[in-house]
């Protein structure tokens, strides 16, 4: 790490309209920004609605280590590092379930699910020993916002609500399409693994410029209206919140069309259980507004994406190992909504979609690509002349500009060089 | 139940139906491929385990009939880009079983599928496990039904863009 430190000029390699191909590809980088941002800064683990009742658990992750979040007792949720206090083995085997306690399957430790050591096998040769000091790991802080719960490694630092900033808004834009306020992650993960840098799906989840290329084969069969919103005539915006968190803000393009549930592709027609349950809930006027508006196109840094319809969740597993975990937005009290949420997710993303098994291929010939080095760098610089600001501060280009990249790359030279 | 003369002419038809199947995915003939589908054909590839339920549950594929089609007009535009090159591909199919006979009169048969699959990515090995429903139309053998259920599809899985 500090050799890094030592080696690494950041200012050197990451230029406002460009980067250093090295970044994506050299692997004391990679270790650098495990330390850096992935166990240091605030990192997205989980939905509450996974673990809905007292004691039950599932196993996320943040990088490459496996964390249990639990809902204890006492209804706390709580991150837990998936390693025995005594020997290091992992004290979780299955993906999720219900359970008080887990045993550790190499000398019969036993933890309760706040990561308590409860007890361990033939207690007599630990004498004296304070059981507190042998409690499992834990994330160091755990937060949560309108059920998305983060955790930071790092004792010190911005809180949650602090590091989302501007971004946070977006989330609560997000809830407010649920009839009861609430988003529910319930449809279960889809896993797809890419052979690229993490960075390249960062980047890629708030570019507009490459839809009209990438997409084009199942835009041209599908009867999609998705490429019109990222055409060169679009007035759909990208948006760098800062922090690293950056948006594709479609509403421009939806509030043009001024049809309740177009952002989805339907209409209030096809979903009247969900329009009449909305309009109960907000009254009229503002039911309108969220069913044009729709949901949000954000990317919270370094790896909750929030894509309208899906929600994806970010792992790096090495400099050139990522894994992209999938899943449909379920919108509490909207079942009709749901099930087309569902059909719609599976359609498009996964190690089968129609839009991601192309996009996966582009990360992958990214990062293949990077590995010359000449030219050295990667450029950046799209819109860079004609950024300009909203009226609440925040750096705004067309869709098609590179404002998200460079608003993360920014972040990123931060993050790295005040470690 | 089928005397064993008529059972033996059945297993031969499935049999070569089956190969047929892989010879057209490994080959990319992606039209000849969606003939063999019935008209309410249900194409299943289960993540995490084989027993999900696909109508509450995310699946790598969950494609109706109508969705078949849609796949199949993607990978014919040639821009398909992780089709472009497409993969090389060749499988083994084995162990195939004709099962207990289905309502409505399907032929439900079971097999295990191994592919090797060379993308511009690596080399990759894919196994699973099969079920098909078939029905007789027309004199000619076609799938009402087909479940690939991927040994690791409780795992991070590389892109699956061929046919499966």
């Amino acid at each position: 790490m500090n050799v890094v430190r030592r080696m690494v000029q950041w200012n050197e390699l990451i230029h406002p309209d460009r980067v250093h191909g090295s970044l994506y590809t050299d692997r004391s980088i990679f270790e650098a920004e495990l330390q850096n941002i992935w166990y240091r800064t605030w990192v997205y683990v989980g939905h509450e609605s996974e673990v809905p009742k007292a004691n039950d658990y599932v196993v996320k992750s943040i990088g490459p280590q496996s964390v249990i979040m639990t809902r204890d007792e006492q209804g706390k949720v709580n991150l837990l590092l998936n390693r025995c206090s005594h020997r290091g083995n992992q004290v979780c085997s299955y993906e999720r379930g219900n359970a008080r306690s887990f045993t550790c399957p190499f000398h019969s430790w036993t933890f309760a699910n706040d990561g308590r050591l409860v007890g361990y096998a033939f207690p007599d040769g630990y004498e004296g020993q304070d059981r507190m000091e042998l409690a499992l790991g834990r994330v160091t802080r755990v937060e949560s916002y309108r059920g998305f719960v983060f955790g930071s490694f790092a004792a010190d630092g911005p809180t949650l609500k602090e590091h989302l900033g501007g971004a946070a808004e977006t989330i609560d834009r997000l809830v407010r399409t649920s009839p009861e306020g609430e988003v529910q992650i319930t449809a279960g993960f889809l896993k797809h693994r890419v052979k690229a840098n993490w960075k390249f799906i960062l980047e890629n989840e708030c570019d507009g410029y490459h839809p009209a290329f990438v997409h084009t084969s199942i835009f041209g069969v599908a009867d999609s209206m998705i490429g019109k919103l990222y055409g060169g005539a679009s007035t759909a915006l990208t948006r760098d919140y800062g922090n690293g968190h950056t948006e594709i803000d479609l509403r421009p393009e939806f509030r043009k069309r001024d049809l309740p549930m177009s952002w989805f592709g339907t209409s209030e027609e096809r979903l009247p259980d969900y329009a009449a349950r909305m309009k109960a809930a907000y009254g009229d006027t503002a039911a309108r507004e969220i069913m044009i508006d729709g949901t949000p196109h954000v990317m919270i840094f370094p790896n909750l994406f929030i894509a309208e319809i899906q929600m994806f969740v970010i792992q790096p597993l090495g400099v050139d190992d990522s894994v992209q975990h999938v899943t449909a937005l379920q919108f509490k009290g909207a079942p009709d909504l749901n099930r087309r949420l569902r059909q719609q997710t599976m359609g498009s993303v996964g190690p089968a979609g129609f839009l991601l098994a192309d996009d996966s291929e582009m990360y992958e010939r990214c990062h293949r690509g990077v590995l010359a080095r000449n030219p050295e760098w990667v450029f950046l610089g799209r819109g860079e002349k004609r950024e300009r600001r909203d009226e609440l501060g925040f750096r705004i280009g067309h869709v098609t500009d590179e404002v998200p990249s460079r608003g993360i790359w920014a972040h990123y030279r931060k993050l790295m060089e005040t470690a | 139940m089928l005397s064993r003369e008529s059972s033996a002419t059945l297993m031969s038809a499935v049999t070569a139906f089956l190969n047929r199947e892989a010879r057209l995915q490994d080959e990319h003939q992606y039209e000849a491929w969606e003939r063999l589908w019935t008209d309410d054909g249900v194409y299943w590839v289960p993540a995490n385990g084989a027993n999900i339920d696909p109508e509450r549950e995310m699946s790598i594929i969950y494609d109706n009939r109508s969705r078949i089609a849609l796949r199949v007009r993607q990978l014919m535009t040639g821009k398909h880009f992780t089709q472009t090159p497409q993969s090389n591909l060749r499988r083994l199919v084995s162990n195939i079983e004709l099962m207990d006979e289905q309502p409505g009169g399907d032929i439900a048969v079971a097999s295990n599928s191994l592919i090797f699959e060379s993308s511009l990515r690596d080399d990759t090995l894919w196994a699973a496990r099969n079920e098909y429903r078939l029905r007789h139309v027309d004199g000619d053998l076609r799938m009402a039904y087909k479940k690939v259920v991927l040994v690791n599809n409780d795992k991070a899985i590389y892109t699956l863009s061929f046919l499966v």
